[in-house]
């Protein structure tokens, strides 16, 4: 009987071990070596890591290609960008994506392993301020008015406190949490350090916040360009006054610049060691510039100037 | 006089007999409930996005061709070191503290630190496995670093379930098989973890069931979300079912969600799949004594 019963399981065991032995296998079989064969066929690994607002240029780069480039290996992670910066500077990955540029303590953290990067913008994203569907008072805000509305001061916070003539109702506040790289962007350029109001909510889904101010009607959020594109139906969009008149976010508005101080870029990080030594580095960071404006904007992003990726490309072309 | 006491109380007590039924009764189905609606919304929200296509094809930006290649070997692949490891680490550490160990402060101390490692939140062992596994061994983002890592968040959970089976066995099956001459060793081999067997694999269940449902410290080891090859070996890079899902409900599009939708229904089947194993083979097993 207990035969039996170890036959049994081995027999279980096993059975799985096949299995993933054959689903593992398949993709070997194209050979890793290329060499000899032609010279644009590039093989090896590519590590990308770093914020998740970058990764979904970064996962329809990969896609791409991997389509062209078959035997490299593309992985692409998304830590955030401070845990993407961490293992950068350690010299585990090859590209680290950033939605907010490279801090001062993160630049000495590489610069201590020996770490020599090159920053590359990518595409910009547009911090779309948006209030309920219903609002039917807001009809802009000015860089001051969201400095007063987004700062702690120990009041309660209600729309009459912003300009007269609007309810007299609390504010609901709707935020990214501490760890995104968008809630980092608007504390420099809208709180300037400043504490957050207590009483907004934060959350690291955007998809929450953009339901969150869907259902109250007395609601502010804030949150990346592409939330605001999937469901503009569903929201009410307010312009924002820099100084030159009330600019609404759009392509043309965040690719000139015209929609500031809200519009940030996007950018990625490569290790240059790795660009030397490794040509299919290289190759990516090259197919990145020349694909990253269209596939950004097929995934809810804003293309850069042309001329930007053409400096850029410049720029990779010096350091190889 | 304790008649009529009795038939005055014996009302009260009835009602709050059934009181406390229906409170019972109404706590069980809440749970069912809230289960079946969650249950069902994910269901409907996977429908027509679920096919034979969602299984064979990788990640992609375009929702109607992503897929789930990737993350399903991958579990599989986690699972194959995740399973074994915690399990024999487990089940060696309980028979130690069962059997082996004198009752003194060490091993109440060797307790007291186990049961409290159940309850040491995920990302804490994420951490320690990228210091050690991924950083020190080396191991870099591979399968064997992320197993490694998850067994020891999950052998805790082993640990605790194999004891309370162990001394479930009767002290009598034992004392019979010292009588037949059998050694300590046999006796274990051959009495104890027969009988315990079933109560292990309830544990291992309830472990591997976390297990492939982590994501938290998968992000911290850097194990990447996108990934359109599969592994070849213990030391490749891997991506799993939990940070696909996770990666998908976070999208702007609409039509993610039902790709994310389509994704939990694919890793629950996985659960359920894996889990009758175990019971399979805890059923084997049981009807001992």
């Amino acid at each position: 009987m207990n035969k039996w019963k170890r036959l049994m399981l081995s027999g279980v065991l096993s059975g799985m071990m096949v299995f993933v032995a054959a689903c593992g296998g398949g993709n070997k079989a194209g050979g890793n070596d290329a060499e000899g064969e032609s010279a644009s066929e590039l093989s090896g690994e590519v590590i990308m890591d770093g914020s998740s607002t970058v990764y979904p240029i970064a996962e329809a780069a990969a896609e791409e290609y991997m389509a062209e480039q078959p035997n490299v290996k593309v992985s692409v992670g998304m830590s955030g960008t401070g845990g993407g910066f961490e293992k950068f500077s350690k010299g585990e990955s090859d590209f680290s994506n950033a939605s907010r540029p490279i801090k001062e303590e993160e630049k000495q953290a590489a610069a201590a392993n020996d770490i020599e990067f090159q920053e590359f913008q990518l595409a910009y994203d547009g911090l779309s301020v948006v209030v309920n569907k219903e609002n039917d008072w807001v009809d802009y805000l000015t860089v001051d008015e969201l400095k007063k509305m987004w700062t702690e001061d120990g009041k309660e916070k209600k729309w009459s406190d912003i300009r007269s003539g609007w309810p007299d109702e609390e504010i609901q506040f709707f935020s990214p949490g501490h760890d995104s790289g968008t809630y980092d962007y608007f504390d420099e350029v809208i709180l300037e350090g400043k504490e957050m109001v207590k009483t907004a909510q934060l959350s690291e889904d955007d998809n929450i916040l953009v339901r969150g101010v869907e259902g109250d009607r007395y609601a502010i959020g804030y949150f990346g360009y592409a939330y605001y594109l999937e469901n503009k139906d569903k929201l009410k969009i307010v312009p924002i006054d820099a100084g030159n008149g009330p600019i609404e976010p759009t392509n043309e508005t965040i690719e000139t610049g015209k929609y500031t101080p809200l519009s940030r870029p996007l950018f990625t990080y490569v290790n240059v060691k790795s660009l030397k030594e490794k040509p299919q580095v290289y190759d990516y960071m090259e197919f990145l510039l020349e694909t990253a404006g269209d596939l950004a904007e097929e995934v809810g992003y804003v293309r850069l100037p042309e001329e930007k990726y053409k400096e850029q490309l410049e720029t990779l072309q010096g350091l190889k | 006089m304790d008649k009529l006491l009795v038939s005055k109380r014996m009302k009260g007590r009835l009602v709050q007999n059934a009181i406390l039924q229906a409170i019972f009764f109404f706590a069980t189905v809440l749970g069912l409930i809230a289960l079946m609606l969650l249950l069902s919304h994910v269901v409907m929200q996977a429908i027509g996005w679920l096919d034979g296509d969602f299984l064979n094809n990788f990640p992609s930006r375009r929702p109607e061709e992503a897929g789930m290649k990737s993350g399903l070997i991958g579990s599989l692949w986690l699972m194959m070191i995740v399973a074994p490891v915690s399990f024999i680490l487990g089940v060696g550490t309980a028979i130690y503290l069962e059997e082996y160990a004198l009752k003194n402060r060490f091993t109440a101390f060797i307790q007291t630190n186990i049961s409290n490692l159940t309850g040491v939140p995920s990302i804490v062992f994420g951490l320690l496995g990228l210091t050690i596994f991924v950083r020190e061994l080396g191991l870099g983002r591979s399968v064997l670093a992320a197993g490694l890592t998850m067994s020891l968040l999950v052998f805790p959970v082993i640990v605790v379930a194999a004891q309370e089976a162990i001394r479930a066995v009767p002290q009598q099956l034992r004392e019979a098989s010292y009588a037949m001459g059998a050694t300590k060793w046999q006796t274990i081999c051959r009495v104890v973890l027969p009988a315990a067997l079933p109560g292990m694999l309830t544990g291992a269940i309830l472990a591997l069931s976390r297990a492939v449902g982590e994501t938290a410290p998968l992000v911290v080891l850097g194990i990447p979300t996108f990934i359109a090859y599969l592994p070849s070996g213990v030391l490749d890079t891997f991506t799993v079912m939990p940070l696909q899902i996770y990666n998908w409900t976070g999208r702007p599009q609409e039509e993610f969600q039902h790709v994310a939708a389509a994704g939990i229904v694919v890793l629950l089947g996985f659960l359920i799949m894996m889990n009758s194993v175990a019971v399979l083979i805890r059923n084997k097993f049981q009807k001992r004594f």
